[in-house]
């Protein structure tokens, strides 16, 4: 039993069929708990009002942008040292998602700006970082839908995501040099004593819970639509091939 | 390498295009931006360095499209992965040639240009040196995109989205260098990671390049 067992088609669709709607149910419950938690029975914070509530979609979003970044990087190398298939597509299937995710931490970061710092948009380092990521997503969506070929174009792609993890981490650091923060400092980490109320603190990891579990689920079900579709090529080609 | 280096350089001085057209597109760009926000020399100095980093990485764009598209048309990359000389040794021979074509004279122009966007006397030599830096880097990485979207027709608006992120450290730090420079501040930082992205471009792309190469010529 090992975890490359997995690398087949039909085992991966096998086992992953019957999971992939109980991390969907699971994540649309912790996210239910989570934001009612989190809109309905929390204080207002001082300085924020209530504006503070919508934390608890900005952080995990936030969080997952950056986590589906990670799991295509690791999926790319995986691609090429291993050449699973799966693998490739389960980068391809995260990226509209980590795309998506982006945009929804850019949005409501803009949309609680707007009150706190009195601004929708600045040049400030995490800000920047995320529009910088949001372009990485987008060149490589956009690597994947303009090459016919799907080992090629799964080729390419791994490359380009590999050569922009690099770069992205650089331009993480150029930017942070460039620009002054006004964002706090990490204000969650799992080794030193939080710097958050508690009463914000268990909504909060509630709802990355169910982001966490969301993002799971969607690839999942994108990855299993992604080897049907192959599957469909295939069968089509063969169909041409005979008549 | 040395051969494909000179052949290179021939091909492009000869074709025309390439090596006039980046300058000329840059001299248009650099005039243009005084017609957008005016002539106002209190506009104009703060901005200088920006506008020429931003001018210079654009004109460098223009002509990556060609680094591979002639040789993979008429098969001459074909012969070039089958030869004995390893195709990362023939990526950094072009990388090389499309730096002496184009970022070479960008950085022997950007100087008297600055004139033009009333840049501080003091800032002539970072500018300089900055370009002299960084545009090695810029070419290496537009040689990267350019291999990654050489198989395709229309490569030339996709190489742009994926090559322009991918500038984003090179022109914060070349920039940052210039703009320090001209108000007498420390300049170490800056430069010292331009010329790190550059050698590490320099050192690592060729590989992840070729690697692309390969893919699309199979």
């Amino acid at each position: 039993m090992s975890i490359w067992e997995y690398a087949n088609p039909k085992k991966f669709m096998a086992t992953t069929t019957p999971i992939a709607p109980w991390a969907l149910y699971g994540s649309l419950a912790l996210i239910t708990v989570g934001l009612c938690w989190g809109l309905f029975l929390t204080p207002e914070a001082i300085n924020f009002g209530h504006s503070v509530k919508i934390l608890f979609v900005h952080v995990p979003s936030a969080l997952m942008a950056i986590n589906a970044w990670l799991m295509m990087m690791v999926a790319s190398i995986i691609w090429i040292v291993r050449r699973h298939h799966v693998s490739a597509l389960a980068a391809k299937s995260a990226a509209p998602i980590g795309m998506v995710m982006t945009v929804i931490a850019l949005a409501t970061g803009a949309i609680w700006g707007q009150p706190t710092w009195g601004t929708w948009w600045a040049w400030e380092p995490r800000l920047t970082s995320f529009l910088i990521l949001f372009l990485f997503y987008l060149g490589y969506i956009a690597l994947w839908s303009a090459i016919e070929d799907n080992d090629t174009a799964a080729d390419l792609t791994s490359v380009l995501c590999i050569v922009g993890s690099l770069f992205a981490l650089l331009s993480r650091y150029a930017v942070r040099f460039w620009g002054n923060g006004l964002h706090q400092d990490s204000t969650f980490s799992a080794d030193k004593e939080t710097h958050i109320d508690p009463s914000f603190w268990w909504p909060s990891v509630i709802s990355m819970g169910g982001f966490v579990l969301l993002f799971v689920a969607l690839v999942l079900i994108r990855t299993n639509t992604q080897i049907r579709l192959r599957r469909a090529d295939a069968l089509e080609a063969r169909n041409r091939r005979q008549s | 390498m040395i051969a494909l280096f000179i052949r290179d350089l021939r091909l492009a001085v000869r074709a025309g295009g390439g090596f006039g057209l980046g300058l000329a597109f840059f001299l248009i760009v650099v005039v243009l931006v005084p017609f957008g926000v005016g002539p106002d020399r209190a506009v104009l100095e703060p901005i200088a360095p920006g506008i020429l980093w931003v001018a210079a990485l654009l004109s460098c764009l223009l002509s990556l499209d060609r680094i591979f598209a002639l040789d993979f048309e008429d098969g001459s990359l074909a012969l070039l992965a089958t030869s004995p000389l390893p195709l990362e040794g023939a990526v950094l021979a072009k990388t090389v040639a499309h730096w002496v074509t184009t970022g070479l004279p960008l950085t022997l122009a950007a100087p008297a240009l600055g004139i033009l966007l009333h840049m501080k006397p003091e800032a002539y030599g970072y500018l300089f040196a900055s370009l002299l830096l960084g545009t090695p880097a810029l070419s290496m990485i537009g040689t990267f995109g350019a291999a990654l979207t050489v198989g395709l027709r229309r490569g030339g608006l996709l190489l742009s989205l994926l090559v322009l992120p991918l500038y984003v450290p090179t022109l914060i730090f070349g920039a940052e260098a210039v703009r320090r420079g001209a108000e007498a501040m420390a300049v170490q930082t800056p430069f010292v990671m331009l010329a790190g992205i550059t050698a590490g471009a320099f050192a690592l792309l060729p590989i992840a390049a070729a690697a692309a190469l390969r893919v699309n010529l199979r």
